[in-house]
C-alpha cells in the first residue's frame, strides 16, 4: 500500500474559460489510490470541462495538475494515456468493426519485427486482461455484437491495459441494466483493490452512496466542496449542488388557463418511455424535468411524429388524432422545436429566409411558386418580433450567434401558428440575455392560448417558468408538481428515482 | 504544392486580399471560363469564330441537359450514375417507335417515359428500400445498359423521319435546335429550384435531411423526384442525340455520367448537398466542352486530350475548395 500522504492527483485552482463563458473557477480536485471519488453537479456545472483538461483535450488558462505530488502538462489525450489517465467517455469512442482486442489495444497494437501487427500475442494479451476482470467475451469477436454494457467492459479492460493509474468513468451506468449495474460495481471494487484512482461521476445520486468514498460538488463552474460520503446524507448533497435559487429572471406570469389543447393516455415507445399521459391547457407551460436517458425528450419527439408509438392515443382539443409523421403534426398545429438546432432543428447552409419558412413555404406558394413579397414580409415580421440580430434575411444560417439561431429556430414554428408548442431544451448552449428573450417569447404564446410543453434539463428553467411539472425517471412519470409546490430538491430525488411522496 | 503556395500568399498579405478573395470565391469558375476563352482565342485563331462557338454549344448541349438533372439530384446529396444507360434506352425505344411508324411526338412521349419510369425505379430503391444512391443507380446502369442491348438486339435503330432529326441536328436561326433544347431545359430548372417550393425542399434536404423531416417535408417523395427529373432529362437527350446521328445506338451514352458529375462540381455544387446551383452547372459544362474544343483546335493528340481534360477538372476544384 503506498502511503496516503501524497495524493495520487491533485488538480489545484483550475480556471478555464471559453468565449463568454466561465466555465470553471479555481476548481480543485484530490484523488487518492484505491479511491473512489464522485464528480458531482447539474448540467453545466462544469465536470465535463474539468476531466477533458485532465484528460488533455482543453488546456486550462491557470491552475496546476500534479500527479503523486509531481507537476505534469498533460498535452493530448495520448499523453494522458501515458501517464497513466484513462477517461471512459459517456459516448465510447469504440469501433464496432474490429475484433475486442483491436479495439483493446487500437494505436498501440503489439509488433513483430518488421513492423506486422503480433496478433497471437494480440489477442492472448487481451484475452488476460479480460479474464483478470472475470469476464467471459472471445477477443476476437467483432465488438459490434456486444451489449452495450460489454463494451463498457471492454472500454475498462483497454482502461486496464493501459496501466491506468487514474480512471475517469463519465456517467458509466447510463445505458446499463441493474444486473450490469451491479457488476460494474464489482469491477470497480477490484480496481479500488488495485489501487487505482477512480473518478465517477454520475446524476444517479443513489450510486453516489453506493460505491464513493468522497464526493467533490460542483455548482456553476465552482468548487463548492469536498465531503467525505460517511458523514452526508441524501438530502444535503442535494442542496449542495442546487445552491441559490435564481427567479428575477424568468418572467413566468399567471395565465388564465383555458380547456385542455392536448391530452396524452398511455404514450409508449418499447425502450425509451411507457405509460406517459398528461393534460395540457391551453396558456399552461407544461415542465418536464428528467435526467438524460429518462425518456423526456423522446416523448417530445413521439407526440410530434418523429417517432412512432408503440402504443397509446394523442387528443386534440378533445378530438381523437393519429400522428404518423411530423407533416400530419404540424398540420395539426403542433411544433416541436428540438433540442439540437443544428442537427435537427436547422439547415445550416440555408439562409435565414428559407429557415424560417421551411414548415409553412407551401402557404405562401401559387401552385408551387413561391410569393417572393408575402414571404418577405412574413420573414421581416419574424425578425422584427424577436429581436433577431441578422443583416438580411438572406444571411446563411450558420454563420449566426446560437441565441440567434435558436430564434430562427422560434420563429420558424411561431409561423405555423402552432396551437401546441413542444420545445426541449429551448434554452440549451444559448447566453443568458437571449435565454430570457425566449421565456419572453414563451409566456408571449402562453397568453395567446398556445400551449407549451418544456421538455429541460435545466433545473432553474424548469422552477422559473413552468405552470405545472412532469418529473420522467427510466421512461415513466415519477412524480408531478403544481408551480407552488415545486421545489428542486424535491424535483431532483425524484429524477433520481426515488419516490416523491410529499405530494 | 504550387496551390498551397499560393494559397499562403494570399493569406500572408492577409486583409488587402480578403476581398479578392471574396470575389474569386464567388466568381472562380465563371473567372476561370472567362481566362480560358481569352488563353484559347490568342492560340488558335479559328476558335472565336461564331460558327465555333455554336459548334462548341451543340457539342455542349447533350452534357449539359444531363447535368442540370444531375444537379438537382446531387442538391439532394445524392448521384446517378444510370444517366447514360438511361439515354441509351430511351433513344432505343424512341427509334423503335418511329421506325415502326409511330407519330414523332409519341415516340418522343414514350422515350420520356422510359426515362421517368427508370427514374422512379431509382428512386424508390433508395427511399424504399434505402439502398445507397451510388449502389443503387450503379444496377441501374447495368441493368438499362443490358435492356438496351435486349430492345436493340445490340445493333442500331436507323430509318427515322425527318422531322425528328431536325430536333438532334436542325437549325433556328443558325441556332442550333439542340441549343434551344438546352436553354429550355437550364430556364426551367433554374425556375425551379429558385422559384418554386420544390426548389425549397430539394435544398434543405441536402442541407440537413433530418431537420427537413422535422418540419414537415415529404423527404421520400422529394427525393424520389429528383430521380424522375434526372431520368426524364437523360431522356431529353437521348432525343437530341439521336435526332443528330439519325440512329439510336446500342452502345450510346456510354461514360456520360462522368461527364455530367464533372459539369455540377466544376460547377461548385457539393456532393455533400444542399448547396450549389444550376447556372454553376452550366459554367461548368462549358468549361468541359470549351476544353475539349480547344484541344481539337490545338491540334493536340487525342490520348493526352484526356489527360488534359482530367487535370484541368481537378485543378479547377482544388482551387475552388482552397478558396471556401
Amino acid at each position: 500500500m503506498p502511503s496516503v500522504d501524497v495524493p495520487l492527483l491533485e488538480m489545484k485552482g483550475i480556471t478555464k474559460s471559453f468565449p463568454g463563458v466561465r466555465a470553471l473557477q479555481d476548481v480543485s480536485l484530490e484523488v487518492r489510490a484505491g479511491e473512489v471519488h464522485a464528480l458531482v453537479g447539474e448540467n453545466g456545472a462544469g465536470k465535463s470541462t474539468l476531466i477533458r483538461i485532465l484528460g488533455g483535450i482543453y488546456p486550462r488558462d491557470a491552475g496546476q495538475i500534479l500527479l503523486r505530488g509531481l507537476p505534469v502538462e498533460v498535452a493530448s489525450p495520448t499523453h494522458a494515456r501515458q501517464l497513466g489517465i484513462s477517461i471512459i467517455h459517456q459516448e465510447l469512442n469504440q469501433v464496432p468493426a474490429l475484433s475486442v482486442a483491436e479495439n483493446i489495444f487500437l494505436g498501440r497494437e503489439p509488433r513483430r519485427v518488421g513492423g506486422l501487427v503480433d496478433w497471437d500475442e494480440m489477442y492472448a494479451r487481451a484475452g488476460r486482461l479480460l479474464a483478470d476482470l472475470g469476464v467471459s467475451i472471445d477477443p476476437r469477436r467483432r465488438l459490434g455484437t456486444l451489449t452495450v454494457a460489454e463494451q463498457q467492459l471492454v472500454e475498462i479492460a483497454k482502461a486496464l491495459s493501459a496501466d491506468a493509474a487514474i480512471v475517469v468513468m463519465d456517467e458509466p451506468t447510463a445505458p446499463l441494466t441493474v444486473e450490469e449495474t451491479e457488476r460494474l460495481f464489482g469491477f470497480i471494487h477490484d480496481l479500488r483493490a488495485r489501487d487505482v484512482g477512480i473518478i465517477y461521476i454520475t446524476h444517479r445520486l443513489e450510486e453516489v452512496f453506493k460505491i464513493a468514498d468522497r464526493v467533490t460538488v460542483l455548482r456553476d463552474g465552482l468548487h463548492v466542496g469536498t465531503y467525505a460520503i460517511a458523514g452526508l446524507t441524501m438530502d444535503e448533497l442535494i442542496s449542495l449542488m442546487v445552491g441559490r435559487r435564481l427567479t428575477e429572471k424568468f418572467p413566468k406570469e399567471d395565465v388564465p388557463l383555458g380547456p385542455p389543447v392536448l391530452d396524452v393516455r398511455g404514450l409508449t415507445v418499447q425502450g425509451f418511455f411507457r405509460d406517459v399521459s398528461f393534460i395540457l391547457r391551453h396558456g399552461e407551460i407544461l415542465g418536464i424535468a428528467g435526467l438524460i436517458g429518462s425518456g423526456k425528450a423522446e416523448v417530445a419527439h413521439a407526440i410530434f411524429g418523429a417517432t412512432s408509438l408503440d402504443a397509446g392515443e394523442i387528443l386534440l382539443d378533445g378530438r381523437p388524432v393519429s400522428i404518423r409523421s411530423p407533416a400530419d403534426a404540424i398540420a395539426l398545429g403542433i411544433g416541436l422545436v428540438t433540442e439540437d438546432r443544428k442537427r435537427l432543428g436547422l439547415v445550416l447552409s440555408m439562409s435565414v429566409r428559407a429557415n424560417i419558412t421551411l414548415p409553412i413555404v407551401r402557404r405562401v406558394a401559387v401552385a408551387l411558386f413561391i410569393r417572393r413579397l408575402e414571404e418577405t414580409a412574413l420573414i421581416t415580421q419574424a425578425i422584427r418580433d424577436l429581436d433577431m440580430a441578422v443583416t438580411s434575411p438572406e444571411q446563411i444560417v450558420r454563420n449566426l450567434s446560437g441565441g440567434t439561431q435558436q430564434k430562427v429556430v422560434v420563429a420558424k414554428w411561431l409561423q405555423t401558428r402552432a396551437r401546441v408548442l413542444l420545445m426541449v431544451e429551448p434554452t440549451r448552449g444559448i447566453d443568458v440575455g437571449a435565454k430570457v428573450e425566449i421565456y419572453h417569447l414563451m409566456v408571449a404564446l402562453a397568453r395567446r392560448g398556445v400551449g407549451i410543453v418544456m421538455v429541460s434539463s435545466e433545473m432553474e428553467e424548469i422552477l422559473g417558468m413552468s405552470d405545472r411539472i412532469l418529473v420522467m425517471h427510466e421512461g415513466v412519470i415519477t412524480a408531478e408538481f403544481p408551480r407552488a409546490q415545486a421545489t428542486q430538491e424535491g424535483i431532483m430525488a425524484s429524477a433520481a428515482g426515488r419516490v416523491h411522496s410529499a405530494v | 504544392m504550387q496551390f498551397s503556395r499560393l494559397y499562403g500568399l494570399a493569406t500572408l498579405r492577409g486583409l488587402p486580399l480578403t476581398r479578392l478573395r471574396n470575389v474569386l470565391r464567388r466568381f472562380g469558375i465563371a473567372i476561370a471560363f472567362a481566362l480560358l476563352l481569352v488563353i484559347l482565342s490568342v492560340l488558335s485563331g479559328s476558335f472565336l469564330t461564331i460558327s465555333n462557338l455554336l459548334n462548341i454549344a451543340r457539342q455542349v448541349s447533350i452534357n449539359a441537359v444531363i447535368a442540370a438533372g444531375m444537379t438537382f439530384v446531387i442538391l439532394t446529396g445524392g448521384i446517378d450514375l444510370s444517366v447514360g444507360s438511361v439515354l441509351a434506352l430511351s433513344g432505343a425505344v424512341i427509334a423503335g417507335l418511329l421506325a415502326a411508324g409511330r407519330p414523332v411526338l409519341v415516340g418522343i412521349g414514350g422515350g420520356l417515359a422510359v426515362g421517368a419510369l427508370l427514374g422512379l425505379v431509382n428512386g424508390l430503391v433508395i427511399t424504399r428500400g434505402r439502398v445507397q444512391p451510388f449502389i443503387a443507380t450503379l444496377g441501374m446502369l447495368t441493368i438499362g445498359r443490358g435492356l438496351t442491348l435486349v430492345y436493340t438486339d445490340g445493333r442500331p435503330i436507323t430509318g427515322l423521319p425527318d422531322p425528328f432529326v431536325w430536333l438532334g441536328a436542325g437549325e433556328v436561326f443558325r441556332i442550333p435546335v439542340p441549343v434551344l433544347i438546352m436553354m429550355l431545359v437550364f430556364l426551367a430548372s433554374s425556375v425551379i429550384l429558385t422559384q418554386t417550393v420544390v426548389g425549397r425542399y430539394v435544398y434543405a434536404i441536402g442541407g440537413n435531411e433530418e431537420a427537413a423531416r422535422l418540419s414537415g417535408v415529404n423527404v421520400a417523395a422529394y427525393k424520389t423526384l429528383v430521380y424522375v427529373v434526372s431520368g426524364v432529362v437523360s431522356a431529353a437527350s437521348a432525343v437530341i442525340l439521336t435526332g443528330r446521328l439519325n440512329s439510336a445506338q446500342p452502345t450510346a451514352g456510354v461514360g456520360f455520367e462522368l461527364d455530367a458529375i464533372a459539369a455540377v462540381v466544376l460547377g461548385g455544387t457539393t456532393l455533400a448537398g444542399g448547396e450549389g446551383s444550376i447556372s454553376g452547372t452550366i459554367l461548368g459544362a462549358f468549361i468541359i466542352g470549351v476544353i475539349n474544343n480547344g484541344l481539337n483546335l490545338l491540334n493536340v493528340n487525342p490520348f493526352y486530350q484526356q489527360v488534359v481534360k482530367g487535370a484541368v477538372i481537378l485543378l479547377a476544384v482544388l482551387l475552388d475548395r482552397r478558396l471556401r
